[in-house]
This record gives structure tokens, sequence and C-alpha cells, in this order.
């Protein structure tokens, strides 16, 4: 049983990294009509900036949690002006491209300069150690990934559902010419969405150096399953995706468990069977 | 909906005539490589991935289904023919045959599956679709893992050409593209053809014509499979091995720069597009990681400033189509 609820964490785990980054191409899909494919080699790059921060700065991980997400962002927002900007009324496939081509160029530069390996990146004192919950062993960082995620993810949702910026972005979404009219910024408005969903990646990666060590392809795999679970999901729901992350992480970790052969393969087998049943995804509108 | 490629010319017997006489002149022109001292093991190779190229192109180019996961057709045929030849102990036309079927059958499967959803999602699924076959290929015994099927034999290919000449490959593997390049002309030029672009233009038009769009496309999409499996198989001969590198993600990748380069939807583009970028590969094989950094600069350039490739900008010069 030990073994089961072990698996069952590092699925939730890998479902809040799911959840964020899912999150995060949602959001940017929804205002830019963009598929994000830099997403991955974003999430790196937030993970690069917390093992620099530490290495080079001695800052550490509280404030790196802080630090990452708002580099990272800022240089998304310039690649979004610089580059994504320009392909608004283009056929979405070339959005898919560009965004390709700058995650190679990301990946390429950070692979010549640190190899293919892992750094190490310290879990922080405050979170080391674990509890004994009666039955099973919990670490306590493991935990903490899993909750703060959590909290992030409904952050989010609450912004964009609930409060008054979200409302100008939902309507953005649906008519931006019309929004315009009404006397507000909507290409900066975009760039701050590309900058908030590049920034979710990048907390996302700062949580996870502790986990899965620092490497520069670590987001490189790691996108096409989230491109699988957006699939499965559909991007018409914020909540959407926060639950499908999250509940394709755990299945993930059940497989895991039963079956190890199959873990990697798991979600996209899922895609296979979701897409045979209902082709729109699970919470998507037709499109 | 924007469409992928714009400037669509009419087919007129001028532009046949064109088209054919490019036509003839690519054959002559490589017909005469082994005559002149090029590597011809660089050409092979180069020719194998143009009519990849060539078969992405079918799919992406006039049906507007850009697959980001072609990787899976060309790492089958790849893995089945090279396991063919060298445990089954096969002849070559046989190895090619087991292969390229191999493809067809996958295309079936995966095309029913990634047709039912449009544009981004589809570029998405067909992306998972290859990320599970190269997991199971990690997995699976027949494919030996990392190591790849090594040494494969290249035999004699209907009992009389001996494939261990690099002359007598070369002319097989160039019949072997010319004959694909071909099959695909004839398919952009037929009334198939026609109801594809047509489809690319405006789907939900194409089917209040009455066309069953669906099953126009996933025709394109076994078709394009399979021509991609077959320069698979082909490649096994050059290469004489099968490995993870052909079903990886970066490969699919590799397909989609090559197509853009030359030009999505042009006749000769992907074969231009081939021969550069594994030309390039080969000049800066030396410089790690950076190729692939200057492929990522590429598909940013190409996409922002290039997005015709050279011959969708070449044919707009000419005002001829290529």
């Amino acid at each position: 049983m030990q073994a089961l609820y072990a698996q069952l964490l590092v699925g939730l785990i890998n479902g809040s990294f799911y959840a964020l980054l899912s999150l995060g191409l949602a959001v940017i899909f929804g205002m830019l009509n963009i598929i994000n494919f830099a997403h991955g080699a974003l999430y790196m790059m937030g993970a690069f900036c917390a093992y620099f921060l530490l290495n080079i700065a001695g800052i550490g991980y509280w404030w790196a949690l802080i630090i990452a997400p708002i580099v990272v962002g800022i240089f998304g927002m310039i690649l979004e002006r610089t580059m994504l900007q320009w392909l608004s009324g283009l056929d979405h496939v070339y959005g898919l491209l560009l965004t390709f081509g700058i995650a190679l160029i990301i990946q390429g530069v950070f692979q010549n300069y640190f190899g293919s390996s892992g750094l190490p990146y310290q879990i922080p004192d405050a979170l080391r150690g674990g509890m004994n919950l009666g039955f099973m062993f919990l670490p306590i960082y493991r935990g903490w990934v899993v909750v703060f995620s959590l909290v992030i993810c409904l952050a989010t949702w609450f912004l964009i559902e609930k409060t008054q910026l979200g409302a100008y972005l939902r309507a953005a979404t649906e008519n931006p010419t019309l929004v315009r009219a009404f006397g507000i910024n909507v290409p900066r408005m975009i760039t701050l969405t590309y900058g908030l969903g590049v920034g979710l990646a990048a907390l996302a990666g700062v949580l996870s150096a502790p986990i899965n060590q620092v490497r520069p392809l670590m987001g490189a795999d790691l996108i096409i399953v989230v491109f699988a679970v957006v699939v499965i999901g559909g991007m018409g729901s914020i909540m959407g995706s926060i639950i499908t992350g999250f509940a394709l992480g755990v299945i993930e970790g059940l497989t895991k468990y039963f079956y190890p052969e199959a873990s990697n393969t798991v979600v996209f087998v899922l895609m296979v069977l979701v897409l045979l049943v209902k082709p729109t995804g699970l919470t998507g509108r037709a499109a | 909906m924007s469409a992928l490629t714009d400037d669509t010319l009419p087919i007129t017997p001028r532009a046949m005539r064109d088209e054919m006489v490019a036509f003839g002149l690519m054959a002559v022109l490589l017909a005469i490589v082994p005559l002149t001292g090029i590597y011809p093991f660089f050409v092979m190779q180069a020719l194998c991935f143009a009519l990849l190229a060539c078969a992405f192109n079918l799919l992406v180019g006039y049906g507007g289904l850009l697959s980001f996961g072609h990787a899976m057709f060309l790492g089958t045929a790849g893995y089945v023919s090279a396991h063919a030849l060298k445990v089954w102990a096969l002849p070559p036309e046989l190895g090619i045959i087991v292969g390229t079927a191999a493809s067809c059958v996958l295309a079936v499967i995966t095309g029913y599956v990634s047709i039912r959803r449009q544009g981004i999602y589809f570029s998405m699924i067909t992306l998972a679709l290859s990320q599970l076959l190269y997991f199971i290929y990690l997995q699976a015994p027949f494919t030996h893992g990392e190591d790849g099927i090594q040494g494969v034999p290249q035999g004699y290919l209907f009992g009389v050409f001996d494939l261990s000449k690099p002359t007598v490959l070369y002319y097989v593997v160039l019949a072997g593209f010319l004959g694909g390049f071909l099959l695909i002309y004839r398919t952009i030029n037929s009334p198939f053809g026609e109801v594809l672009k047509s489809i690319r233009e405006n789907e939900p038009r194409a089917i209040s014509l009455g066309y069953k769009t669906d099953h126009y496309k996933l025709l394109a999409f076994i078709l394009s499979g399979t021509l991609a499996g077959f320069a698979g198989s082909l490649k096994v001969f050059v290469a004489q091995n099968a490995s993870l590198t052909d079903v990886h993600w970066s490969m699919s990748g590799e397909i989609v720069l090559m197509t853009l380069v030359g030009g999505l939807g042009t006749i000769f583009g992907p074969v231009v597009g081939a021969f550069i970028i594994i030309a390039m590969q080969q000049y800066l094989a030396g410089y790690g990681q950076w190729v692939t950094v200057i492929q990522g600069v590429i598909f940013v350039a190409c996409v922002l400033t290039f997005r015709r490739g050279i011959i969708g900008e070449l044919a707009r010069l000419l005002r001829r189509s290529l």
C-alpha cells in the first residue's frame, strides 16, 4: 500500500505541472490564438532561473518563486512584442511553427552550455524532511508542491472568471475589435496575457527544480504530454484544464503502480480513447 | 480562415508544361550525380528525405493538415524493413513492401483518430501519437531500444541488382524517389487533389457541396503516411540501420522545416528544402547543438519573413506554378 500512495503522490505532483502548463496554454490560446510550443522551453528557463539565482546571486528558493516567473514572463513579453504579434490574422499553424522554432533556439542554447545532464537544486530548509500521516510517509516538499500549485491554479481561475480584469480578458477573447472600441488597450492585454501564461510555466519550472533536477530538455518531452492533456480536456474552460491536468497525473501515477510498462504512454492512449468517444475533448466546445 | 498558401495559380497547359520541364531537369540532374564525384551517400540520404517531405507536403500543402508526427511513418517503416531484412532475411523488394505496408496500416489507424479534429488540434494529436509510438519502440524488444537495428544487409534487389554497390543503390533510390514524386504529382492534379484543395480552402463549403470531407482527408493521410513509410524503407538501405532518432519528435520537426524552407504547397519546394537542410546538417555536424539553434532560427525567419519558401517566392517572381 505504501508504494501505491507514493505513486499517487508522484502522480499528483506531475498533475500539478500538467495543470499549471495546460492552464497557461489555454489562457494564451484564448487571447493569441497560438499554441505555445515554447511553453516547455520556458518552463525549463524558470528552473534554470532559480538555479542561477541560487548559485550566482545566492538568492534562495522563496525569492526565486517570485523572481523567476517575472523574469521569464518579461522574456515572454519581449518574444510576443518582437515576433508573435506579427502573426495575428495568419493561419494558426504559423504560431505553432514559430514557437517551435523559438523552443529549438532556447533549448539548443542551454544544451550548448549545460549539456544534457541534470544540475542539482536543493530543497529549501523549511520544506525538508517529512511527516508521518499514519498510512504513508509524506515528504513535506512534495506536499507543498501539490498544495501550492492548486492554490495558484485556483487563483488564476479566480482572476479570469471573477475579476474586472478577467472580464475584459474574456470579452477581448470573444471580440477584440469591440473591446478596443470601449477604449481598452487590447494589444497590451495580449502581451500581458502571454506574460502571465509564460510566468505560470516558469513557476512550474521553479517548483520542479528540486524534484526533477534542472536539465535543458526537461520541458521538451513534458510539453508533448501537456499537448495530449490539452486535447483530452479541451481549451475552452479554465477549470477544465486544471481538473484534467490533476486527474491525468493521478491516472499516470496509478498506472505506474499497477502496470509500470505503460506509465509513459497512458496519457496518449487516453487521448486516443477520448478522441474516439468524444472528439471535441471532455470540456471543449466544437471548434 | 486564411489559407496556408494564398496564391494558388490555376492549372493551365502552360503550367503543366513548365512543371514537366522542371521535372525533367531535376531527373537529369539527379541522374548524372554519380558521374560528378559528389558523395553519393549524401544525395541518397537527401533523396529519401525529399520524398518524405513531398509526402508530408501532400497532406499540409494540399490538404491543409499540418502533421507534427510524420517521423512515426519514417521510423515504423524503417524498423519493420530492417527487421524483415535482418531477422527474417527477406529479399530487398519484400523488405520494402513489408515496411511500407506497416506504415500504411499505421496511417489508417492514426489517420482515423487524428482527422477527428482540425487545425491546431490535428497537429497536437499527430505529435502525441508519434510520441506514443516512440515510447512503444523504446520498450519493444525487436527494436533493440537505444542501440537500434544495426548492420542491416542490403542484398540483391529482384535477385539481380547488388545494392551494396553505391552506384546501383543510388539509381534504385533515385527510381524510388522519382516514382513517389510522380505519384504525388499525379494525385495533386487529379480530381481527388482538387477536392482536397477545396477542403483546405473552405471545408464547410466542401461539405455543403456534398463531399464527405473526412473520407478525403483520411485517404490523403493514408497516402501521405504510406509514401513517407516508403521513404523510410528506402532509407534503411542507405543508412543500413533503423534507430530511435527516426521516430523522435525532433525528426518530425525537421520534416516540417524542410517543407517550410522549400515552400509549403509547392511541388518542388520540399525537394529543395530537403537538400538544403541535409546539406546544412552535413556541413555543421561538428558544431554540436548549434545545429538545433540554427534550425530554430530558420524556423523563426521563415515564418516571420519568408512564408512562401524558396520555391514559393521563385514561383511568384516568375508567375509560374512550380
